[in-house]
């Protein structure tokens, strides 16, 4: 019965489908196609759509009027503020986060699995509450404030203000992309040096951290990206003195209530740049990082 | 540098990993510790190189107290079973490590770094970082990393394991040369029975944090001090028979046994290795015929050709006793196998050249 079939048709009808692209072969999971369209449109309709709105309007204001705008003493000192604090920040932040972290993944201690939990407060807490808790506390007559402004330290109305509650909203960033590298690293390298004969630091200095300065520096990058934007903690933690403790978030905002629109796109359109250029400085160093240590 | 381990005992939280270990090594042995995973092997090279502390016993170094001594300043050679190479570091940086930390003058860094490459056999690729290398080039590079601060002794934990087999076999036999040339005393930790009769002087066969024997790899594979040291050499037919009058019966087939010459009757395992059995073909007479006669007569078991499986020199005939209740296991050259050319389905006659018979535990009655 079977025999007298004739061969073609037992043969499933191939030809007719057209032969697979290339891409097809490439990728194991399908839906490439959609997927990208997917991402296109959000980046495109979230980031880009919005950014070239602002630069469009900046540019509405001409080139005079955009250097009069954006690059007034008082603008230029607010940009040193913003870019000096969150410097600051990040840096503090990348160390407190890189000793953080090392603690998190490698002590034993009660109460550990809480202080996880607790690295991410900041990013739920609204940052204005922190802004007020901590000019609460470091004011003259504050918890913090009646030991330390007699010394001369002043956490509220002043700079160290601002990069303290900066610190505050970027450490998690800085934890966070630390501690996972830091759960992985290989504890036998660690060993080897020291049966190598090396001391705690010389382990913790040749061995350790070129393994997860890469990762550090990816912290220093975020936290550095969430301190330039922020506003509303730092708005009452500064006292918003210009040529003091003016930040530039805190100029578009003043400029806003003024209405003028424009001049505020303007500043933002300098502080967006500075901090992609900074961005793209620490990423190079990241990226070189990364492969010396491979 | 000999060592001396005396009643060594480590747990981890409920965990027994030793118990009461003691063992002597002499200087320029080469020694194998042998045993399952959990077997408690690996931790005791820990607590040899300092890297653990034991919670009872105490190390020594040519009779000289070396337990409380931290792992810096033991000067063993640690070998770890996944390299443990610095790999941000080029190759020459990670075996100057150690001289680097001891802050050796450069040009002695540079010419005892080149010298050492050369011994692993690794010249010109000093500039490489060990992402470059394969698996047993990495292997080559963490030894000489452990031995460039000239260590008085080295320790390597499955040196072998995560390489494949052909370069297994390799770096085995270069260390057996280098091992000899250098003359100073290593232990290495392996769960393969192979690798440890092949390399070392002396074997230590460890199982649940104690040593079931200690001797050269001739006299643990010839006379198995346990029943897990047989076992775990692996290969064997288990049976469970009886002894009686000095002689072990295995299913009816008597073996002389002049260990045990009482009269009562007492349960005993047999072990047959694979190879020690003779295998003959019986035709395919009934049994009671002239395979019945045969057996009866060369104290051996009729039984059923089941299937043959070739590895490599060695041919495995599986075969089933005549009442086919149990599989058993002989071992032929593939040579003579071929020439006799069993088939499943003949009828054979199995003869033990060798068996090794283990009471359990007398049981005392009051």
């Amino acid at each position: 019965m079977h025999s007298t079939m004739p061969p073609s048709a037992t043969i499933p009808p191939r030809s007719r489908r057209p032969p697979p692209s290339r891409r097809a072969f490439r990728t194991v999971l399908p839906g490439f196609g959609i997927s990208l369209a997917i991402t296109s449109l959000v980046i495109v309709s979230l980031v880009i759509f919005p950014l070239a709105v602002l630069f469009l309007r900046a540019a509405s204001l001409g080139p005079a009027g955009f250097l009069a705008a954006a690059w007034t003493p008082r603008a230029r000192a607010a940009y040193a503020v913003s870019l000096g604090a969150s410097l600051a920040a990040a840096g503090m932040s990348s160390l407190v986060g890189l000793l953080v972290a090392w603690v998190l993944v490698r002590l034993e201690f009660p109460g550990r699995r809480i202080l996880d939990a607790l690295v991410d407060v900041p990013l739920a807490l609204p940052t204005a509450v922190a802004g007020l808790v901590y000019s609460t506390l470091y004011v003259e007559k504050g918890w913090l404030g009646q030991w330390l402004v007699p010394l001369g330290i002043h956490g509220a109305y002043s700079r160290l203000g601002i990069v303290l509650v900066l610190v505050f909203v970027s450490l998690p960033f800085a934890v966070r992309v630390v501690q996972p590298v830091i759960e992985s690293l290989d504890k036998d390298t660690e060993e080897a040096a020291r049966l190598l004969g090396a001391s705690r630091s010389q382990t913790f200095l040749r061995v350790v951290l070129p393994g997860i300065l890469p990762a550090v520096v990816t912290g220093f990058a975020l936290a550095l990206a969430r301190s330039l934007g922020e506003y509303g903690s730092v708005v009452f933690i500064s006292g918003n003195m210009p040529f003091k403790t003016e930040i530039a978030p805190v100029l578009i905002v003043s400029r806003l209530e003024e209405f003028a629109y424009a001049e505020a796109t303007a500043i933002a359109v300098v502080l967006l740049a500075m901090s992609l250029a900074m961005l793209v400085v620490v990423n190079v160093l990241q990226q070189r990082l990364v492969r010396n240590s491979q | 540098m000999s060592i001396g381990v005396h009643g060594v005992s480590k747990s981890f939280g409920t965990f027994q990993a030793l118990e009461n270990v003691s063992l002597d090594i002499p200087h320029g042995t080469l020694l194998a510790l042998l045993g399952p995973s959990g077997s408690g092997k690996t931790t005791l090279l820990r607590i040899i190189a300092g890297l653990e502390g034991p919670d009872a016993g105490r190390i020594e170094e040519d009779g000289q107290d070396i337990t409380n001594r931290h792992a810096r300043q033991r000067e063993v050679g640690f070998v770890f079973q996944h390299y443990a190479l610095f790999r941000h570091m080029s190759v020459f940086e990670n075996i100057a490590f150690g001289m680097r930390v001891r802050k050796a003058p450069a040009a002695e860094i540079t010419s005892r770094v080149e010298e050492l490459l050369h011994l692993v056999r690794l010249d010109g690729l000093g500039a490489r970082k060990p992402a470059q290398l394969s698996g047993g080039q990495r292997q080559r590079v963490a030894l000489a990393r452990a031995l460039a601060i000239r260590p008085r002794i080295l320790l390597l934990d499955e040196p072998f394991g995560a390489l494949d087999a052909k370069v297994r076999v390799e770096l085995r036999q270069w260390l057996r040369r280098l091992h000899d040339e250098i003359g100073m005393t290593s232990i290495f930790v392996t769960h393969d029975q192979e690798e440890a009769f092949e390399l070392a002087d002396e074997v230590v066969v460890m199982n649940h944090g104690r040593i079931e024997q200690r001797g050269k790899p001739d006299e643990v594979f010839d006379k198995p001090a346990t029943p897990f040291v047989m076992d775990f050499l692996g290969n064997v037919n288990l049976f469970h028979g009886r002894v009686e009058n000095g002689r072990a019966f295995w299913h009816g087939v008597p073996i002389d046994y002049p260990d045990y010459p009482h009269a009562q009757s007492r349960p005993a395992r047999v072990y047959l290795r694979p190879h020690e059995l003779d295998i003959a073909r019986t035709g395919t007479a009934a049994p009671g015929g002239l395979g019945g006669a045969l057996a009866a007569a060369a104290q051996s078991l009729p039984a059923t050709v089941v299937r043959l499986t070739r590895t490599g020199a060695m041919t495995r005939i599986t075969c089933q006793t005549g009442d086919a209740s149990h599989e058993l296991h002989v071992d032929l050259p593939s040579a003579v196998a071929r020439e006799i050319a069993f088939q499943p389905g003949d009828s054979v006659a199995i003869t033990p050249r060798h068996v090794r018979v283990f009471l359990p535990d007398p049981e005392y009655v009051i």
